[in-house]
C-alpha cells in the first residue's frame, strides 16, 4: 500500500497515469468501430507515420505534438481513402506507406542524433517522455476526442452498422468516416510517446476484440471495451513500476491476458 | 398527385449508359415490383431513387411532402456483417436517424417509435436480443422495423427475401403487404421472384437496361414479355 502511494507521489507518474487513462479510453472507444469496419490496419499504419513525423520533428527541433498531430491526421484520411478504393490493393498500400514512414523516421534520427535511446523510446515508448506541457495538451486533446465521440455516438453507430442505409437517410457517412479517422490519428499520436509506435495499435484493437467476446450489444461492447482498456492500462503501468519492465509492453501484456480471459468466458457462455 | 415520378431517367457509369428511358409514376399506397435479370439496372435505379447515385439525365420528383431522405430502405443483406454486435433495439432505433436533424441524441419520441415498429413486426420481445443471434427471417424483420422508423410514406426493399426459407419468405411478404394496406405506405420492391411479385404487387416495372414494361400487375400478366420472361409458363 505504501509502495503504491509512493508511486503515485511522483509527478511523472501522475502525468503518465492521467494521460494514459484518457488515451486508453479514447483508443478503446474508437477501436470498436475501427475493428468492426475492418480498419484495424489503419491504426497500425498511423503509428508508423506518427513515428516518422516525430523523428523529423525532433530532428528539426520543432514541437513534437504540434507537428505530428496534423501530419498523422492527414495520413489518416489518406489511408481511409486508400483502403476504400477497390482499384488499388488497399492492404498493400497501407503496408507500403507505414514501412516507408518508418524508414524515413529511422534515417532522419540516425543522421541527426544517431541511433540511440531516442529511437528506442519512440519505438517502444517511455513513461518519462511526457513533459508538463505535453501532458496538458494530451489531456485536452483526448478530452476533445471523448466529447466528439460521445456527441456523435448515434451517428457513429449507424455508419458503422450499415453505411448505405445511413447514407440513404441523409447522414454524411464519408464525413463521419473521416471524423473517426482523424480522432484515431490524434489518439495514436498522444498514446505513442508512452506506448511506443510499435505497440500503440494494440491499445486500439485489443479492448474491442476482448469486449466482442463478452457483449452482444453495441453499447455493451463500447462500455466493456472502455472499462477493460483503462483497467489493463492501470494494471500494466503498476506492474511495470514494480517489476521495472517497459510500460508500453507491460500494458500490451495486460491487454493480452484480458483478451485470453474474455475469449475463455465467451466460449464457455457459447457452449452452454 | 404522384408520390414519386421519374421522367426520362438515365444512369451511366463512366460514360457508359446502364439504364435509360425510365419513365413511371406511383401514387400513395401503390406496391411496385421491379423485376429484370441480373445487370438489368435494378440496383442502379434503387441507388438513384435513394440519392446515392446522381441521374445522368431526366429527373426524379417526390410528391406528397416526401423528402428523399425519408425513404425507408431495406438493403440487400450482403451489406451488413452478420457478426456485428448490436441489440435488436439499437438497430431499429438507428432508423430514426433521419428525424434527428441537428439534434445529437435520440429523444423519447424516437425511442417510442422504435419500440412501436418492433411491435408492428411482431418482434418486440426480441428487443434486447443480439441481432447476430437471430434467424435470417427475424433479422429481416428487424431491418424492416428500422426502415419503418425512417419513413411514414415510402419503403424501398432490395431483394428482401434472398436466403430465407419458404416459410420465412411467406411471412415477410405478408408483413410487407400488411404495412402497405393498413398504413397506406407505398412499397417499391426489387425481386427475383416474379411469381410472388405479380401476386402481391399492384404495379410491375420490368427493366432490361431500359424500361421494358410499366403498368399494373394485371396488365403485366397478359403481356407477351411476362410470358417470355417466365419461359412460356402462363401465370
Amino acid at each position: 500500500m505504501n509502495a503504491l502511494l509512493q508511486m503515485l507521489s511522483y509527478h511523472f507518474m501522475q502525468r503518465a497515469l492521467l494521460v494514459g487513462v484518457l488515451v486508453s479510453l479514447c483508443a478503446a472507444l474508437l477501436g470498436v468501430p475501427l475493428v468492426l469496419k475492418r480498419y484495424s490496419m489503419i491504426g497500425d499504419g498511423l503509428s508508423h507515420v506518427g513515428f516518422g513525423a516525430l523523428a523529423i520533428a525532433s530532428a528539426l527541433h520543432l514541437a513534437p505534438l504540434a507537428v505530428t498531430v496534423p501530419v498523422v491526421a492527414v495520413a489518416a484520411v489518406l489511408l481511409l481513402r486508400l483502403s476504400r478504393n477497390s482499384r488499388i490493393n488497399g492492404d498493400a498500400a497501407i503496408a507500403l506507406i507505414s514501412s516507408s514512414a518508418l524508414a524515413v523516421g529511422i534515417v532522419s534520427v540516425s543522421v541527426t542524433t544517431g541511433m540511440n535511446t531516442e529511437v528506442s523510446s519512440y519505438m517502444f515508448g517511455s513513461i518519462l517522455a511526457l513533459s508538463r506541457s505535453d501532458a496538458l495538451l494530451s489531456a485536452l486533446l483526448s478530452a476533445a476526442v471523448l466529447a466528439l465521440y460521445l456527441l456523435f455516438y448515434p451517428r457513429i453507430f449507424a455508419v458503422t452498422f450499415d453505411e448505405s442505409f445511413s447514407r440513404a437517410t441523409g447522414v454524411r457517412a464519408g464525413a463521419y468516416n473521416s471524423l473517426i479517422a482523424v480522432l484515431t490519428a490524434v489518439t495514436v499520436v498522444l498514446g505513442m510517446r508512452m506506448m511506443g509506435a510499435l505497440l500503440i495499435s494494440s491499445l486500439i484493437i485489443f479492448p474491442a476484440l476482448s469486449a466482442m467476446r463478452l457483449c452482444r450489444s453495441f453499447r455493451g461492447v463500447v462500455s466493456c471495451a472502455a472499462a477493460l482498456s483503462v483497467g489493463c492500462f492501470l494494471a500494466g503501468v503498476t506492474a511495470s513500476y514494480f517489476l521495472e519492465t517497459p510500460a508500453g509492453a507491460s500494458v500490451v501484456l495486460a491487454d493480452l491476458a484480458a483478451f485470453a480471459v474474455c475469449a475463455l468466458l465467451g466460449r464457455r457462455r457459447k457452449g452452454r | 398527385m404522384a408520390i414519386l415520378s421519374c421522367e426520362n431517367l438515365r444512369f451511366a457509369y463512366e460514360g457508359v449508359t446502364v439504364l435509360e428511358d425510365v419513365q413511371f409514376s406511383l401514387n400513395q399506397g401503390d406496391y411496385l415490383c421491379v423485376v429484370g435479370e441480373n445487370g438489368s439496372g435494378k440496383s442502379t435505379l434503387i441507388r438513384g431513387l435513394l440519392g446515392l447515385k446522381r441521374p445522368d439525365g431526366g429527373s426524379i420528383r417526390y410528391g406528397e411532402g416526401l423528402k428523399q431522405t425519408e425513404i425507408g430502405y431495406l438493403p440487400q443483406q450482403t451489406g451488413i456483417q452478420r457478426d456485428f454486435p448490436a441489440s435488436v433495439y439499437e438497430v431499429a432505433l438507428s432508423g430514426c436517424l433521419g428525424s434527428l436533424g441537428r439534434r445529437l441524441r435520440f429523444g423519447a419520441a424516437e425511442r417510442e417509435r422504435a419500440l412501436m415498429n418492433l411491435e408492428r413486426m411482431g418482434i418486440e420481445e426480441l428487443k434486447d436480443r443480439s441481432y447476430q443471434a437471430l434467424s435470417g427471417g427475424q433479422q429481416q424483420r428487424v431491418l424492416l422495423a428500422r426502415a419503418l422508423c425512417a419513413t411514414q410514406k415510402l419503403l424501398l426493399l432490395d431483394e428482401p427475401v434472398t436466403g430465407l426459407d419458404p416459410i420465412a419468405t411467406g411471412e415477410l411478404y405478408n408483413l410487407i403487404k400488411l404495412v402497405n394496406l393498413c398504413d397506406n405506405i407505398t412499397v417499391i420492391m426489387v425481386s427475383h421472384d416474379i411469381h410472388e411479385a405479380v401476386r402481391y404487387a399492384t404495379h410491375i416495372l420490368h427493366l432490361g437496361q431500359r424500361q421494358l414494361f410499366f403498368g399494373t400487375a394485371a396488365a403485366y400478366k397478359e403481356s407477351s414479355l411476362a410470358r417470355r420472361f417466365l419461359g412460356g409458363n402462363r401465370l
